[in-house]
């Protein structure tokens, strides 16, 4: 064991950096946590039966008046937190990591694309990511919110509504890739051996995925996770606004909502507890990503 | 002058310490140079970067001492080092592009450097500096003073380099592969001026080079470096001519007269025994021979062809007006033959190759295959059979492999990309004999590339261009980024490939000897101008382009009278 972490230069830049070790650990038991929720949350905030209104505004237990059945306190709907945050904390991660995936594929397959073409093609991609990056990603993020609502009708509304704001934040984020991809394929491109597969006569979109992607992953990797990272953030600051989900399916920013009309009012628990959960998923993820540029890019170290 | 005994520097890794170089010692009197040549990771530039204290973090020194006129060196503290560090001791870089700032003029980096060791005004600072350009050999050096570093061409820039090396009146200046970047012309002048310095200044060089033919032109004494310690030392007439050491010896062979042509290199069993004509071997032999159009030797001729990109925009409204890059190119090369291509940088050589290849669209001119037309690049489909006939050996091994493939997935990608081979395991045994063939083992089929070194690689290049069954194969520059003795080996295994398969090769080079024994014709190419062509031994012999006599002249060379 020892020997096979001396050998890898990843693994032993993991075990000697404490920050990593405790960032990964969180993000693993967040990710544990969401995918298991429906087994392990006391209760489902999802079924109006199993919570009642008698129960609400409990304090955690460590506080006065807590009760042991609610570990970390009850919303005002009388709602357990435990259970609300993993919940929530799951329709997060899957809108962020789905928003994630749908912008790698999209932004890396223009970038290489751009990258290996160039020419007009080129020009017209990364003008449109120019205009697309002048934007902020809010707004991006909202526009595609707003005109889905416009031409959707009323009854789809709803039961899109998840995939809707995946597709919202999937849009505003795929210009990192496609950039990134791009300079990365660029460079790729004046290497002999992708002059070689071209002289061959290979098809373009072998030469694109064997043999110019797996020499490009590294960065894109590192993206990746930094973009997980922004793609949850947004997706709590698109329900935080009201725009995102609405507050019968809790996300992470739903309840960060929820718990503003409680901010100064004794109740803190009810907004600082999603508060601090969303901060330490979203800087475990970002210090793992930073972490993965350095193994990737030792000459930044 | 300077004085280095039993010097060890060691890296500290996680597998435990490296020792870089081993109990060295040398030392360099005022107005010598002394060359240090080695071939790559032997611990050259360590010994000098250990002098001028600026090892590479975590590297330190762990035993002995570096006295230089009287100081001991290791016993200064970081800001003694600094101080005397480009005050006593400078330093010229490989890359002259590099080693200047870009963004600053010629005149602020050398006031900035003037300045920084003495006590002068900006005016006394300017004046001394305008004087050293001109003691380098820069005309006008009141004017040129001004320039960017950009405004100057390669050569006039590593001037530039050595004048900001001299602006202190330092003792000792470390030449880190001073002229490899440049032409042989400007090399020449390069090492001339080296010469005048130290002879005129007393200045002390230690001068790095992997190239004998640089060491045997300027330097007094050289010593041998191999794997950290010091092997050979003495004058260079005596060390080169007559050497002692069978490392020394087996590094002599391996260099390429440029006076006569040798049949192979002797090439010395530093790398473990090659085990070539094994049975295993014998397959890929006789599959490459089998098929009926194999045995049939195919040339290439190339008639009036002309290559032009778009020349730099210098005003909106005007179309950039073209840059030459290859102007009305006539060359063949004979069936079963080698025609060498050499030129300078710029020539346009690599241009040519591309052109052949299909990669670059010139503007005209004819290429045939053969009989065959060859379509000129997009005009060239996917499918064309030349695509399979042509094959080529880049230069660089580092970057001509897909370092995310296995040896196995480069390998077989010819044999099922061409439909030569259908069954997977027959691909495999062909892929495993012929890398027997080129000299490999046979556990190198499931490694990845970066487990292979410069020349490893290079011959997997090779296996591979074989696979595809070529007829005509493009060399460009196929060891200029490998050792001396490596190259002997990687030319041995072409032309031993070339006799036995009856291949064309088209062999581009700047390097003179090598293509003199390589190439049975050759063609001499200036600003994408033929200047010469004709049999090697000819062109040798009896150069007739001003241009090729100047070459000739001016490559570096070992004297006649050392050659055992």
């Amino acid at each position: 064991m020892k020997n096979f972490i001396k050998r890898s230069e990843g693994l032993w830049l993991f075990v000697h950096s404490p920050a990593v070790m405790v960032s990964a650990l969180v993000a693993v038991l967040i990710f544990l946590g969401a995918a298991l929720a429906p087994w392990i949350a006391p209760t489902n905030p999802y079924d109006l039966a199993s919570f009642s209104l008698m129960d609400g505004l409990l304090p955690p237990v460590w506080e006065e008046g807590g009760v042991a059945k609610f570990s970390l306190g009850t919303d005002d709907q009388g709602r357990d937190m435990v259970s609300s945050i993993l919940y929530g904390a799951r329709l997060s991660l899957l809108i962020g990591l789905s928003a994630m995936v749908i912008a790698t594929v999209l932004g890396v397959g223009l970038g290489v694309a751009a990258g290996f073409y160039g020419g007009r093609f080129d020009a017209i991609v990364m003008r449109i990511a120019d205009i697309q990056l002048a934007l902020p990603a809010i707004l991006t993020a909202l526009l595609i919110d707003g005109v889905a609502r416009g031409i959707l009708p009323p009854e789809m509304q709803q039961s899109l509504r998840v995939s809707v704001l995946t597709l919202a934040i999937a849009l505003s984020l795929w210009v990192n890739f496609a950039r990134t991809a791009r300079a990365s394929t660029f460079v790729e491109m004046n290497k002999e051996y992708v002059h070689a597969a071209i002289i061959m006569g290979q098809r373009p979109i072998r030469i694109m995925l064997v043999h110019i992607l797996p020499n490009i992953l590294g960065p894109l990797l590192v993206i990746m996770t930094v973009d997980l990272a922004s793609a949850i953030l947004l997706e709590a600051t698109l329900s935080f606004l009201g725009i995102g989900l609405p507050a019968d399916s809790p996300s992470l920013g739903t309840l960060i909502r929820i718990g503003m009309q409680f901010m100064l009012s004794g109740e803190w628990w009810i907004l600082w507890i999603p508060t601090l959960f969303l901060v330490a998923l979203v800087v475990s993820i970002n210090t793992l990503g930073d972490f993965l540029r350095d193994v990737f890019n030792p000459g930044l170290r | 002058m300077l004085n280095v005994k039993n010097l060890t520097v060691r890296f500290p890794t996680r597998f435990g310490d490296f020792v870089a170089i081993e109990d060295v010692s040398i030392s360099v009197a005022a107005g010598e140079i002394h060359g240090l040549v080695g071939e790559s990771g032997a611990g050259k530039s360590t010994l000098g970067a250990a002098v001028i204290s600026l090892l590479q973090t975590p590297g330190y020194v762990s035993a002995g001492s570096i006295i230089l006129g009287g100081t001991d060196l290791r016993a200064l503290n970081a800001r003694e080092a600094h101080a005397m560090r480009g005050k006593r001791i400078s330093m010229i870089f490989q890359d002259p592009q590099t080693s200047l700032n870009p963004l600053m003029t010629v005149e602020d980096q050398l006031i900035e450097t003037i300045m920084a060791h003495r006590k002068v005004s900006v005016n006394e600072a300017r004046n001394s500096a305008i004087e050293l350009l001109e003691e380098i050999g820069i005309k006008e050096a009141a004017v040129r003073i001004k320039a960017w570093p950009h405004q100057f061409s390669g050569g006039m820039r590593q001037r530039v380099v050595i004048a900001l090396a001299l602006c202190t009146n330092p003792e000792l200046i470390i030449a880190d592969e001073p002229t490899t970047a440049l032409d042989v012309a400007v090399q020449s002048q390069v090492l001339d001026l080296l010469r005048t310095l130290a002879d005129k200044r007393k200045i002390g060089f230690i001068l790095i080079t992997h190239d004998i033919g640089v060491i045997a032109r300027i330097a007094d004494r050289v010593s041998v470096m191999r794997s950290g310690k010091v092997v050979e030392s003495g004058e260079t007439a005596q060390v080169l001519g007559n050497p002692q050491h069978p490392y020394t010896r087996a590094l002599m062979d391996a260099v390429p007269p440029l006076d006569h042509k040798i049949d192979r290199f002797k090439v010395p069993s530093l790398e473990g025994v090659e085990k070539e004509g094994s049975s295993t071997a014998n397959f890929a032999e006789q599959w490459l021979l089998e098929g009926g159009q194999q045995t049939q030797k195919v040339g290439l001729s190339i008639e009036n062809l002309n290559v032009s990109f778009a020349g730099t925009r210098t005003s909106l409204w005007q179309k950039p007006s073209a840059f030459k890059a290859l102007q009305n190119i006539n060359i063949e090369v004979l069936p079963g033959s080698v025609l060498g291509l050499v030129g300078e940088s710029g020539s346009g050589k690599s241009t040519l190759a591309k052109v052949i290849t299909g990669l670059i669209v010139p503007e005209s001119g004819q290429m045939y295959l053969g009989e065959e037309t060859l379509p000129a690049g997009n005009k060239r489909s996917r499918h064309h059979p030349s695509r399979r006939m042509i094959q080529m050996v880049f230069q660089d091994p580092y970057s001509s492999l897909n370092s995310r493939h296995r040896i196995s997935t480069i390998l077989s990608e010819p044999l099922w990309f061409y439909g030569l081979e259908k069954s997977p395991s027959r691909r495999r045994e062909l892929v495993l004999s012929m890398l027997e063939l080129v000299g490999m083992p046979s556990d190198a089929i499931d490694k990845y590339p970066h487990q292979f070194s410069g020349g490893q690689r290079q011959r997997i290049a090779v296996a591979r261009a074989l696979l595809a069954r070529p007829r005509f194969l493009i060399c460009d520059e196929p060891t200029s980024a490998l050792d001396v003795s490596i190259q002997a080996e990687i030319l041995n295994l072409l032309k031993d490939l070339q006799s036995k398969f009856g291949l064309s090769i088209l062999f581009i080079s700047h390097n003179l000897s090598v293509v003199r024994q390589m190439a049975d014709d050759m063609v001499v190419l200036r600003n994408g101008l033929i200047e010469e062509s004709g049999k090697t031994q000819d062109l040798f012999d009896a150069p007739s382009a001003q241009y090729t006599k100047k070459l000739l002249a001016l490559t570096p060379m070992m004297p006649k009278a050392w050659r055992t």
